[in-house]
């Protein structure tokens, strides 16, 4: 894959970072801890890191909107501090959230933007023309920005940012919680945007957005931890990136467990119907025998920037799952365990999801994919009885939980979007809650409760609120609470948003062991990479199912002469604009 | 300052607020709240049976104002009042024919409900007032004409009716614009906190005084509006007349919305948590303007520390002039005093304002 | 069934409890309302100032003067020249009421007179609460006055007038604070009851833990009674913390056993929590759940004979009235710490609440259960 749009051209310095520290008073540790460097204009500067890394913090001080601790910044010459006044009119900052008034249309959130940033009245109407076709947004102007879509949304918040040409254009992680083919265009976007002139800052948590930034930033606990193209970064893993195929594909779960156990691997993620592992150092040969087990093909793959990241900052450790001790087995069962039958949701005129139908067995992963708005959550929501379909039956274990009873719900675990938890209460306090509700009690409560803050490792936090949480606790919180009750069934909705990989990585460790252990689990994604441990994926689009199959089947489907090999991103774009085309 | 009032036109719940919780108050205010008494639940006990006291009862009884419940005895009726069945127990004692015939003058006992302070002190005096019109026709009928001092006249300037509700009404303008001005300003603002909205509004080169203008001006149209809703009202309802002119009243409600907006803006920005900034708001501004704003308790009566307190809200002005212009006229001299007062008031929150929006997110 | 329903309880106490600024949200702003209240609400008339016209030239007038100015109700007096002043100082709320003296009332007050002249009140029908209580003041004062002078001279005779011997129980003196202070209890609770029983589903709504409540084995009744049980024992405490300061700051005492206290507090909380949970089972986001309280609190604490007499509303609104759970705790309020109420008694105000604590309760279940669908 090509890494940059265009060379990068040398550029003028434009922001200036000398001894940055940024100390919070809630925190002991400071956000920021001495940090330097010259980010150049004429290009994208990607911003990367773990969560808590101090990424956002680094952009807030960028934009003047938190002052350094001691150090300073210098924006074209402008000192954040005391030359605010002169930055802003320069400046276009899109906020996580995209900073959007969401009871407000399109076309008046563009006003009050262009109010807001002073763009001449004259101005006003071409710009807007210019942006809407940018954006493609023109046919929804009078929509509510609460109505968008996630992608739209997203591009909204980007319109609001370049409403005056920025000099310094600063997105924080624009593409959490927005589907692949949005974030692409998103990109496309970003690059035509670029000139000479101009600097764009791009906090990521997806690694291959950052593969396409022109220049890397890479932060740990508030120290630059590499600082260069990615090039550079990924060129540190060469020859030491394994692919491993011709595995049974139903055993791929077993082999990883068995090679992260391995000292010699510093990383391993499944792909598709094979592993990727990176070594601690180039294997002398590539033969059968580099590991007793999987009785596969090997082959050296080019690196990503994901190997890269990973192995810069350390490996992934060679821990196995503590739920593989803990985890009570789940009684074998034939035929499916969830069940989705012809499920329908109608609001009005709209339809959110068409006759949805999937079964999905016992011990298998399910994931539902598909572009933001397609019915996803819709369906997920219809099955664990959150919504009452319109037509269809969903069942869970074999009951339908919009009828059974409450206790047919105590065989579900469910972890919700954002990490849904009692912000004010402690980590303790959310578990203890949880595991009461699910009808433990006395020792075995307790029992359970420090069972799950042990194996999820949360004992340094136990006492902490959990709003105070790092993002990356608060997913293993959210998991603990929604296995307190060992459930046969596990759904997980958008599980790993936002999260940065290495906190994902340990996620899918636990969530393979559960499968090891006959656990069914259906999951909703995003990110691409992710749905690869999927055994199975339905891909959701305009409310209906237009494909399902294995990751390799699907990739298959989009396979052709100009991508002769192509990733599951690839498939999944091709597949939804197959559909768009036919429709 | 567009994105506001959109804001407002788009979320229902601001219209209803503005629009139908103004109604909702007046009506209250109006039909619900007023300081006489009528049909008041009084037991009467007949220790004496003679014609005399049976002509005091059924005056009594004849009175629109009492609702008159005869008890067998004194027990009964005490355990009425004791049980908030009755409000008051008038007894007749036994000797109070024979006191009367015998011109040494009778009296009969009267026993009210201390726990409604003011209710009481009306009871009496309508038991009073009963009685002496009791005599008036038992001396009547004797032709003895007591002589007729007449020394006295009563008159209630500008609401010659003397109508709760003329006061009442007017007054209570003045809650509607504190729950529009302090309370919808809090929570919106408090909400873009919560949204991250700010933060994008931060990152722009606006100024602050831009920002202020921009989130208060339509909150203050919004009160303008609803202010005129309560005039229609007050008119057409309740025949509150608005004698001064529609200027002064303009004037006069703009001054305090600047001050509760101010406040509201304030509250938000401290806050910035809805939940708190939303019980700050009530705190801060509901409850002392129901309470310390001279609309149903007076000012003058409380004690010396409580009066300070009074004059560091707007309510207490806004009240005071606010009837002014509906019942008495255009009175500039007391308008511009009290306008200045809450100008006051608002300039200094308008200070803290400053002080505390920030220009970074810290 | 019940362990589930503790956890639940637990964690309630627990959200409410954990952040210092909702801790003090329960306890702060009732305690200050309280003392600022209990000494702002009062009905009677101090300090109030007036104007005196006087065109008689006879000592009459002048004793009447000195008996008004000798008094606490009016501590400012001014005198003026001429009707127009009279006005001026009304207009401007300088003064509350002014007193016109007629040229001959000298004569008029020692029965002298042909042609009767009346002295004149004249009060400022602005305030027409406190307007009246000023007027009989002046009544009364300048009536004693007269006829006081007109035995003296014989002019009027004796006429065997009945008297009315006049009592108040229960608050003798009829202070301002014995009878205003417990009703507050009453209001204060009823406004802390409603916002946290309001706002308790809307914030899990707006956080998205409602979701997961929904998806763990708790049926709706569960989930109601949790939130009505936590909400209830926050606000008792609520309650109870107003009950000392009452009981041993401002000597009201308690005259029913404590147990009838907390009973009668228990079911008028209920109430108060129904009519909040119902009030949160319609409303999505925080905001309209503020609104909600806003547009349930002021009408309930104005219709419930707080500040004003409720026999004297529309048939229509008294009717509301009875929907109204302040209306029935006031009563029984009163009853308990003033009068001694007889059980039965608090029993005839209780059950009224019980009825809308049962309909408002099984509206917000159902509420929260099609919304689960």
């Amino acid at each position: 894959m090509s890494t940059n749009g265009s060379p990068p051209s040398d550029g003028t310095s434009g922001i200036e970072i000398r001894a940055l520290t940024k100390c919070f008073a809630h925190n002991q540790h400071p956000a920021l801890d001495g940090l330097s460097a010259v980010i150049r204009t004429g290009r994208i500067t990607g911003l990367v890191g773990p969560d808590g890394a101090g990424k956002t913090t680094l952009l807030r001080l960028i934009a003047g909107l938190l002052e350094p601790t001691s150090g300073t910044i210098s924006v074209f010459g402008f000192d954040t501090v005391r030359q605010t006044d002169s930055i802003k009119p320069l400046l276009g900052y899109m906020p996580q959230k995209f900073g959007l008034y969401e009871d407000l249309t399109v076309q008046e959130n563009l006003e009050l933007y262009a109010e807001l940033r002073g763009l001449p009245c004259d101005e006003k109407k071409s710009r807007f023309d210019e942006l809407l076709r940018f954006t493609s947004l023109g046919p929804f102007t009078d929509r509510l920005a609460g109505r968008l879509s996630g992608g739209m949304k997203q591009k909204l918040g980007l319109a609001c940012a370049l409403i005056k040409m920025p000099r310094l254009l600063i997105l924080d992680e624009p593409g959490v919680g927005v589907d692949p083919i949005s974030r692409r265009e998103l990109w496309r976007m970003a690059r035509d945007m670029v000139t000479d002139q101009v600097i764009i800052l791009w906090s990521t948590a997806y690694l291959n957005e950052a593969q396409m930034c022109d220049e890397v930033l890479l932060l740990e606990e508030g120290k630059e931890l590499f600082f260069g193209t990615p090039a550079e970064l990924m060129s540190s893993v060469n020859g030491r990136v394994i692919h491993i195929t011709g595995l049974e594909e139903r055993k791929r779960r077993a082999h990883l467990a068995v090679l992260l156990r391995d000292e010699r691997v510093r990383d391993g993620t499944i792909q598709g119907d094979g592993l990727r592992i990176i070594l601690d150092r180039p294997p002398a040969r590539f033969s059968g025998d580099l590991f007793p087990t999987p009785p596969g093909r090997f082959a050296e793959v080019s690196p990503r920037f994901e190997d890269g990241y990973i192995d810069i900052l350390g490996g992934i450790g060679s821990r196995q799952s503590g739920l593989t001790d803990r985890f009570r087995v789940i009684p074998h069962n034939e035929g499916s365990v969830v069940e989705a039958r012809g499920l329908t949701k109608r609001y009005g005129n709209f339809t959110a999801a068409d006759h949805i139908d999937f079964q999905i067995r016992q011990g298998e992963i399910m994931g539902l994919l598909g572009p933001n708005g397609a019915g996803k959550s819709t369906t997920f929501k219809m099955l664990c009885g959150l919504l009452r379909p319109t037509e269809g039956e969903g069942f869970i274990a074999g009951e339908n939980l919009q009828k059974a009873g409450s206790h047919a719900r105590s065989r579900l675990g469910y972890m919700a979007q954002k990490f849904s938890l009692y912000p004010d209460l402690t980590v303790r306090q959310n578990l203890a809650f949880y595991a009461g509700v699910y009808g433990l009690s006395g020792k075995r409560h307790r029992q359970a409760v420090d069972e799950m803050i042990d194996l999820f490792e949360l004992a340094p936090y136990a006492g902490t609120s959990s709003g105070l949480l790092p993002l990356g606790f608060k997913q293993r919180l959210s998991l603990a609470a929604a296995l307190m009750h060992q459930p046969d069934v596990l759904f997980l909705d958008e599980p790993t948003s936002g999260v940065d990989p290495l906190t994902r990585r340990e996620f899918w460790g636990h969530i393979n062991a559960l499968v090891e252990k006959g656990v069914t689990v259906l999951v909703t994604t995003h990110f691409m990479d992710e749905a690869e441990y999927c055994d199975r994926i339905s891909l959701i689009f305009g409310g209906r199912k237009i494909a399902e199959g294995t990751p390799s089947a699907l990739k298959a489907m989009a396979r052709s002469n100009e991508r002769p090999n192509p990733t599951l991103e690839d498939a999944f774009i091709s597949l939804v604009e197959q559909t768009k085309e036919r429709d | 300052m567009k994105k506001e009032s959109l804001q407002i036109v788009r979320d229902p719940s601001c219209l209803l607020v503005a629009f139908v919780l103004p109604l909702i108050l007046l009506l209250v205010y109006g039909y619900g709240m007023s300081l006489e008494l009528n049909n008041i639940r009084v037991a009467a006990v007949l220790e004496d049976n003679g014609p005399l006291a049976q002509s005091l009862v059924q005056t009594f009884e004849a009175s629109r104002y009492l609702k008159v419940l005869r008890r067998a005895t004194r027990k009964a009726a005490e355990d009425d009042l004791t049980n908030a069945r009755v409000r008051a127990v008038i007894i007749v004692a036994n000797d109070f024919s024979k006191n009367v015939e015998s011109g040494r003058g009778g009296s009969i006992q009267l026993i009210t409900d201390g726990s409604e302070a003011n209710s009481a002190t009306i009871i009496e005096n309508y038991v009073q007032g009963i009685v002496a019109i009791w005599q008036r026709h038992q001396a009547e009928d004797r032709h003895q004409i007591p002589s007729e001092s007449g020394t006295i006249r009563t008159r209630f300037w500008y609401n010659d009716e003397l109508d709760s509700r003329f006061s009442l009404v007017p007054g209570s303008i003045v809650l509607v614009l504190a729950i529009i001005g302090t309370l919808l300003t809090a929570l919106v603002v408090a909400r873009e906190w919560e949204r991250g909205t700010m933060e994008a509004m931060l990152a722009t080169p606006i100024r602050k005084s831009d920002l202020f203008i921009g989130k208060l001006f339509p909150y203050y149209l919004l009160g303008i509006g609803s202010t005129m809703v309560c005039v229609i009202i007050s008119r057409v309802l309740f025949g509150v007349p608005l004698r001064g002119s529609l200027e002064a009243l303009l004037a006069i409600v703009s001054v305090f919305l600047f001050a509760a907006l101010i406040q509201g803006f304030f509250i938000s920005t401290v806050t910035k948590n809805q939940f708190l900034a939303s019980v700050a708001a009530l705190v801060l501004s509901f409850l002392p303007n129901f309470i310390l704003s001279g609309l149903i308790f007076e000012i003058d009566s409380m004690p010396r520390w409580i009066q300070m307190f009074t004059y560091c809200f707007p309510a207490r002005y806004c009240v005071a002039s606010l009837r002014t212009v509906f019942l008495v006229g255009d009175v500039w001299p007391l308008f511009t005093r009290h306008m200045t007062a809450m100008a006051v008031i608002g300039i200094f929150f308008l200070m803290l304002a400053v002080h505390v929006t920030p220009r970074r997110l810290e | 069934m019940f362990q589930r329903i503790l956890r639940l309880f637990i964690k309630e106490l627990l959200v409410s409890l954990r952040d210092p600024k909702s801790r003090f949200v329960i306890i702060g702003p009732p305690i200050i309302q309280l003392f600022i209240f209990s000494y702002a609400i009062t009905l009677d008339v101090k300090n109030a100032s007036l104007a005196i016209l006087n065109h008689d030239t006879g000592i009459e007038a002048q004793s009447v003067i000195k008996n008004v100015v000798s008094t606490p109700v009016f501590t400012k007096v001014i005198t003026v020249k001429n009707e127009e002043q009279v006005r001026d100082a009304l207009d401007k709320q300088i003064v509350s009421a002014a007193l016109v003296f007629p040229p001959n009332f000298s004569e008029t007050a020692a029965g002298r007179s042909a042609q009767p002249a009346p002295i004149e009140i004249i009060a400022d029908g602005r305030r027409a609460n406190a307007s009246p209580i000023l007027v009989g003041y002046l009544q009364k004062m300048i009536q004693a006055d007269i006829t006081g002078r007109m035995r003296e001279s014989g002019a009027a005779a004796d006429t065997g007038g009945i008297s009315v011997v006049t009592r108040h129980w229960f608050n003798p003196n009829l202070l301002p604070r014995p009878a205003f202070i417990p009703a507050l209890i009453c209001v204060l609770c009823a406004v802390v009851g409603t916002i946290l029983s309001g706002l308790s589903v809307a914030r899990e709504r707006e956080i998205g833990t409602f979701e997961q409540l929904l998806v763990c084995p708790l049926t709706s009744f569960e989930i109601l009674v949790g939130k009505t049980l936590a909400v209830m024992l926050l606000t008792t405490v609520t309650a109870a913390f107003l009950a000392l300061i009452i009981i041993y700051f401002f000597g009201i005492s308690l005259k029913a056993p404590v147990i009838y206290f907390f009973l009668s507090t228990e079911i008028f909380l209920l109430a108060v929590i129904g009519v909040g949970l119902f009030v949160s089972s319609l409303v999505t986001t925080q905001q309209q759940a503020v609104l909600g309280c806003i547009l349930v609190l002021p009408p309930s604490i104005m219709l419930s004979g707080f500040a004003t007499p409720i026999e004297n509303m529309p048939a229509l609104m008294q009717w509301i009235t009875v929907a109204n759970p302040v209306r029935w705790f006031l009563i029984v309020i009163k009853g308990l710490f003033l009068r001694g109420m007889a059980p039965e008694a608090i029993f005839e105000n209780l059950w009224p609440m019980l009825v809308i604590a049962a309909v408002t309760l099984s509206a917000a279940g159902f509420m929260f259960k099609r919304r689960r669908e």
